[in-house]
Order: C-alpha cells, then structure tokens, then sequence
C-alpha cells in the first residue's frame, strides 16, 4: 500500500475502534438507573 | 387507551438492536462502491463531515423525540412528532415515518430472502465450477420467478415468504423476546463473520488460489485519497447520502425503539453507540471485504466496471464466483459467513421497520402484538410481491427511489426543523441531556439548531434539482439540465426514452447501433443492439420480445437508430408499471394519512392527550 493510503486507514478505522470500543465499554459499564413505573400517568 | 406497554430488557440490547437497525446491506455493499467512485480514501473525509454534521445530530434529535414521544404513550411518529408540536400539519409528516418503513420493508424482505437462498446454495455447492457468467446468469434466473433454481416451483417467491414469515414470527414476540433477542445474536455474529471475511480479503496473496493481486491492492484502491474529489458536490451529496442511509435517520424506526427506552434513562450514551457501532461495521469491516476480494480476482478495472451496475451486482453475480476460487470446503463456509453476514445485517433492520406501522396499530387500534406482526406480514407482502412479479421492469427501482430516498430526505429535514425551530433548541437539548451518561459537547447544541437544517435543505436540493451529468457548474438562473435521477427528473419521467407511453402498438429502440443478434433464453426471445455510448464505449442493450405477439421490423445485421421501430404488435411499456409502483406508493402513503386521522379523531372523542 502506498504511504497516503495506509494513513489515511491507519488513522481513520484507529479513531472509529477507539469511538466504538469507548462507547460500547461506557454503555456496559455505567451503572443503571433505577427505574420508574408507570410514565404516562406521571405526566 | 393503548395496549402498549412495552419496555426493552436491556441496555446492551437496545444498542444492539439500534445497531443492527442501522447495519444493513448497505454497509457491505454500498459504502464501498461509493467510495471508489467518489474519490476512493479521499471519500471518507466528506463522509466523516456529514456523519459529524447531519449523522450525530439526527440521531440525537431521533433518540430524544423518540423518548419523548414515549412518554406520552406515543410509539410511532405520527405521534411522537405531534407531541412535539400539536399543529396537524406534523401528524402528517410523521406519516412518512410509518410509509417509507412499509414501503421499504417490502423490497428488503426480498433482497434478505436471497440471501437465505444464496446461503443454501453455497452450503449445496451450486456454484461449483460454474464460470463468472454463469453465477452471474444464476442471479439473473433467481430473480425470474417462473425459473426454479432448485426444483422448488416460484422459488424467489417461496423465500421471501419464509423471510416474511420469519420476520412476522419474531415481531410478534414482542420487542424483548423477539426483536432483543435476535439483535444480541444477529449483531456479534455479522461482525464476527465480517472479521472472517476482511482477514480472508486482506491476507489474499497474488498467484494464490487463483488471485491475481494481493488483498492489500484493493485496500491501497480503496483508500488512496484523491483530494481533487473534495471540491466536488456531487461527492458531498453523495457522502450525505450514504450517511443517512447507513444510519437508518429519516425513516421513524430510531424514534419508534427510542419510545420505549424509560424517561429517565439515557439516549446520548445509547446514540453514540448505536451510531458508532455502525461505522465499525461499515468502514472498518465494509471496507474490507468485497473490494479487497474482487480486486484480488477480477483487477481493478473490472471491479471499476462492475462498480457501476452497484453493490447488489457485486454482491449476488460476482462474489459467489470469487468465493468458488478457494476450494469446494472453504468456499462454502466463506459463502455462508458472507451472506450470513448480510441476512443478520438485513433481518436486524427489517425488524426495525416492522416495528413502527405496527407500534402504530397497538397505540391507536388497540391491536394485540400478534395481530399488529400479522398486519405488517401482508401488508409486506401485498407491497412485496410487484417487486417480485416486476423486478425487471423498474418497480423494484422505484420503491427504493421514493421510499428509500426521497422520503428519507424530506422526513429528516422536516424533523430537524420541528425539533431546533419549533419544538425549541433550548427544550430539545434538555431532552438530549436528561438521563445522559455522558457529557454531550455544548456545539452540538449550535450544530443541531443552525448546521443540520440547512445541510438537510442542501442536500434535499441537491436531490431535487441535480444537474446532468452532476455538472453543478452549469447552474445558473436561465436554467439547467436535470439529472434522470433528480426527483424532478424523476417525476418527468426523464431518461425513459422513446418508449414513453404506457402501452403502444410500436416498439422503439433505446439505443442507436446494430442489430448483432436474436436470441433465446429461458424460453424468453431476445434481441440484441450494440452500439456506441454518450462516452464512446460499446453498449448492449437487449430488448425482448414476444414471439407469437410481436412482428419484427429488423432483421440481424441493421443498423438502427434510437427512436426507430424494433418490432410492432401490442407493447406494455416499462413506464406503465413504475407509474403504476407509484400509484400504488402514494396509494399507502394516502391509506396511513387515512389512518392517522381516524386515530386523532378516535383521540379525541375518547379524550386521550395527542
């Protein structure tokens, strides 16, 4: 591969994995939120 | 009083089942072809602005409306948008909502049950040792369906209705027994069967089982930026395009899965997720498979070539023949990972659009699950079957110009008004940020009220008024040319040709050449004109005719002049059954506005909030 393209992938799918792993890992471990019944009568 | 009560079971499972909304066939097959032909590695940078500009903030937007609407009992977006403002005229664009889901699901149940017949054609060996043409001639059988590739009488038929009812089968198990289950299977195996391929397409080494070119060829094609590219729109309309379709925005399905995530709990974190999990797929795993593979096999101007008959040619002539080059063992499992691959993508998010029209039914109908995934299976296949009867005469097309694109534009640009302008940047960003588990940027706020409605304007133009041959320098206040594909092209049946009536007693050729010849296939007679194109390239062009019906005014070896008349005889044009698609579009299009207003009146006179 020439030098552009491989930065350019290099760079591009390096910052899409770290986008998708930080997000992904923050959505398995942040700690629920207790939850509320009945929403519509809340109202 | 609604009868829908649902909640999702977890959170993994919402993200996964956003997910998979957004993965689709397109990540595999279109996002590619895309980037070759606009610009390669250099594509990416517009596609990343308008995933940051217009991408990131629809989903946003959809997420918050969704949730918001749900508070109220509202699950589809008829309603949903109506709580965010009580004007009617909203009612009836959240219409486009439940449509284009409809609409859209009826050609893609189709295009996944070719991938459940590929699968087992793959796995039963058909593809051994035919040459490129005849898997490519084997696409061409499947999608007529009076030939059986299997034995199976009306076979295309007979798969999409499994597909149909499959999909009717887990829509009635409800979203945390159907929908959540399939997703948290459905997901991790597309990715894990797309890591296979891209080792398999990456790794391919040139004098090797037959390739002609290392993997890394097709990767060095792929991403080799051609900065020239940026400074043309049609890349960035193009980039925007591909974004909303990879993202599934514009179509009500985010909105209708977000009405069931509780008001406390968080949409940014569920967002970013969903959204950049897609983009894993599409650019990391995407860009890694059929390019890298077919470059390998074929060289870089035949897959350049075949690029322009786009990603399902690719896909379904080409990839089969491809995978055949590594053995009968290997190639059935690659045959199975990869349109395995692309059966989870697409199952993941035909279920996303059943969801709305029948979350719609249980909100307003009282419907029970059961009998709303009924709804939705015939009225499926109701809309299914033209496509299938009439795939070779445009309808199949015209579904996915009017429902698979055009709505999508016009419902996003609508959206994002409603959202920033009159629901209010201000209560819409608390909405984004109640519940959040992370910190939101504050531009976003700035970009959702000021950047992503003008972009969507932009990019609904674009649509509208697109110039012949994409030359955006030839608009002027004296007027221009329009592209065939611009929606007013489109609507003035540009690039139909000669043929422009519904039915004549004429035949006129599409194309200026000679005649080179008549021929029979699949029992069907044909002829033939090869000519030169606009670009100076020779073009076939094969027309049929009906030997019994018809009476032929030329005879193998004239020249012909587009305009003349091929054949005489009682001719039903190509024009008359996309006219008639679109009736029948606008036909359900009517039917749910129909639909919406009885449920507003039924609202009301049972004085439930709207």
């Amino acid at each position: 591969m020439n030098t552009s393209a491989l930065i350019m992938m290099i760079t591009v799918e390096s910052i899409v994995i770290l986008f998708t792993g930080f997000f992904f890992w923050k959505v398995l471990y942040t700690k629920p939120k207790p939850e509320e019944e009945n929403q519509e009568s809340e109202l | 009083m609604t009868t829908n009560k649902e909640n999702w079971g977890s959170r993994v499972g919402l993200v996964l089942a956003m997910a998979g909304n957004a993965v689709g066939f397109g990540n595999f097959l279109r996002f590619p072809v895309q980037a070759v032909q606009n610009g390669g590695g250099a594509f990416i940078i517009p596609y990343i602005v308008s995933f940051l500009l217009m991408g990131i903030p629809l989903l946003f937007i959809e997420w918050a409306s969704g949730r918001y609407g749900g508070k109220f009992g509202h699950h589809s977006t008829p309603f949903i948008l109506n709580s965010l403002d009580k004007r009617a005229l909203w009612r009836y664009v959240g219409v486009f909502g439940i449509f284009s889901n409809i609409a859209i699901a009826a050609y893609y149940c189709y295009m996944e049950s070719w991938t459940i017949s590929y699968m087992l054609h793959s796995v039963i060996g058909t593809f051994d040792g035919k040459t490129q043409h005849e898997v490519a001639a084997f696409f061409t059988d499947y999608l007529d369906v009076s030939v059986s590739t299997t034995g199976i009488p009306y076979e295309a038929i007979v798969m999409f209705l499994l597909c149909l009812a499959l999909n009717t089968y887990i829509l009635s198990k409800g979203l945390m027994g159907g929908v959540e289950k399939v997703a948290k299977i459905g997901v991790p195996l597309l990715i894990l069967f797309g890591i296979f391929l891209a080792i398999k397409g990456v790794t391919l080494k040139a004098g090797s089982q037959g390739a002609i070119n290392d993997g890394t060829v097709g990767l060095n094609f792929l991403w080799t930026p051609d900065y020239t590219s940026l400074s043309n729109p049609k890349v960035w309309l193009a980039a925007a395009g591909q974004i909303f379709f990879t993202l599934s925005v514009g179509m009500g399905s985010i909105q209708c899965y977000a009405s069931y995530v509780r008001k406390n709990q968080d949409v940014a974190l569920n967002a970013m997720s969903a959204g950049w999990m897609n983009e894993f797929v599409e650019i990391v795993l995407g860009s890694a498979v059929i390019i890298p593979i077919a470059i390998g096999y074929l060289g870089i101007d035949r897959v350049v070539e075949l690029t322009n008959i786009g990603g399902l040619g690719l896909g379904f002539r080409t990839m089969p023949y491809l995978f055949e080059q590594w053995g009968p063992i290997l190639s059935a499992v690659a045959g199975l990972a990869f349109f395995g691959m692309l059966f989870f993508a697409g199952i993941t998010s035909s279920l996303a659009m059943g969801t709305p029209g029948m979350s719609f039914l249980m909100d307003e109908f009282n419907g029970s699950r059961k009998n709303a995934a009924l709804s939705f299976g015939i009225i499926t296949l109701l809309l299914g079957l033209p496509t299938i009867f009439f795939f070779t005469e445009g309808v199949f097309d015209e579904y996915d110009y009017w429902a698979g694109t055009v709505s999508l534009f016009v419902f996003a640009m609508f959206e994002a008004i409603l959202f920033a302008w009159i629901f209010g940047m201000n209560k819409g960003w608390r909405e984004i940020l109640s519940g959040a588990d992370i910190k939101v940027p504050m531009i976003y706020k700035y970009i959702i009220k000021y950047v992503t409605p003008v972009v969507l304007i932009i990019v609904f133009l674009g649509a509208l008024l697109r110039p012949v041959n994409d030359n955006w320098s030839s608009l002027s206040f004296k007027g221009w040319a329009l592209h065939n594909e611009s929606i007013i092209g489109q609507l003035q049946h540009k690039g139909i040709g000669p043929n422009d009536k519904w039915f004549s007693e004429s035949f006129y050729a599409e194309n200026s050449g000679t005649v080179d010849s008549l021929y029979v296939e699949r029992n069907k007679t044909f002829l033939s004109v090869t000519g030169l194109n606009a670009d100076g390239k020779s073009q076939s062009k094969s027309y049929r005719y009906i030997a019994d019906k018809h009476s032929l005014q030329v005879k193998k070896g004239d020249q012909v002049k587009a305009g003349q008349v091929l054949y005489t005889g009682e001719v039903t044009n190509r024009v008359f059954y996309i006219d008639m698609a679109r009736l029948l579009l606008l036909s359900v299009f009517v039917f749910i506005c129909a639909l919406v207003y009885i449920a507003y009146h039924k609202r009301k006179r049972e004085g439930l909030k709207v």
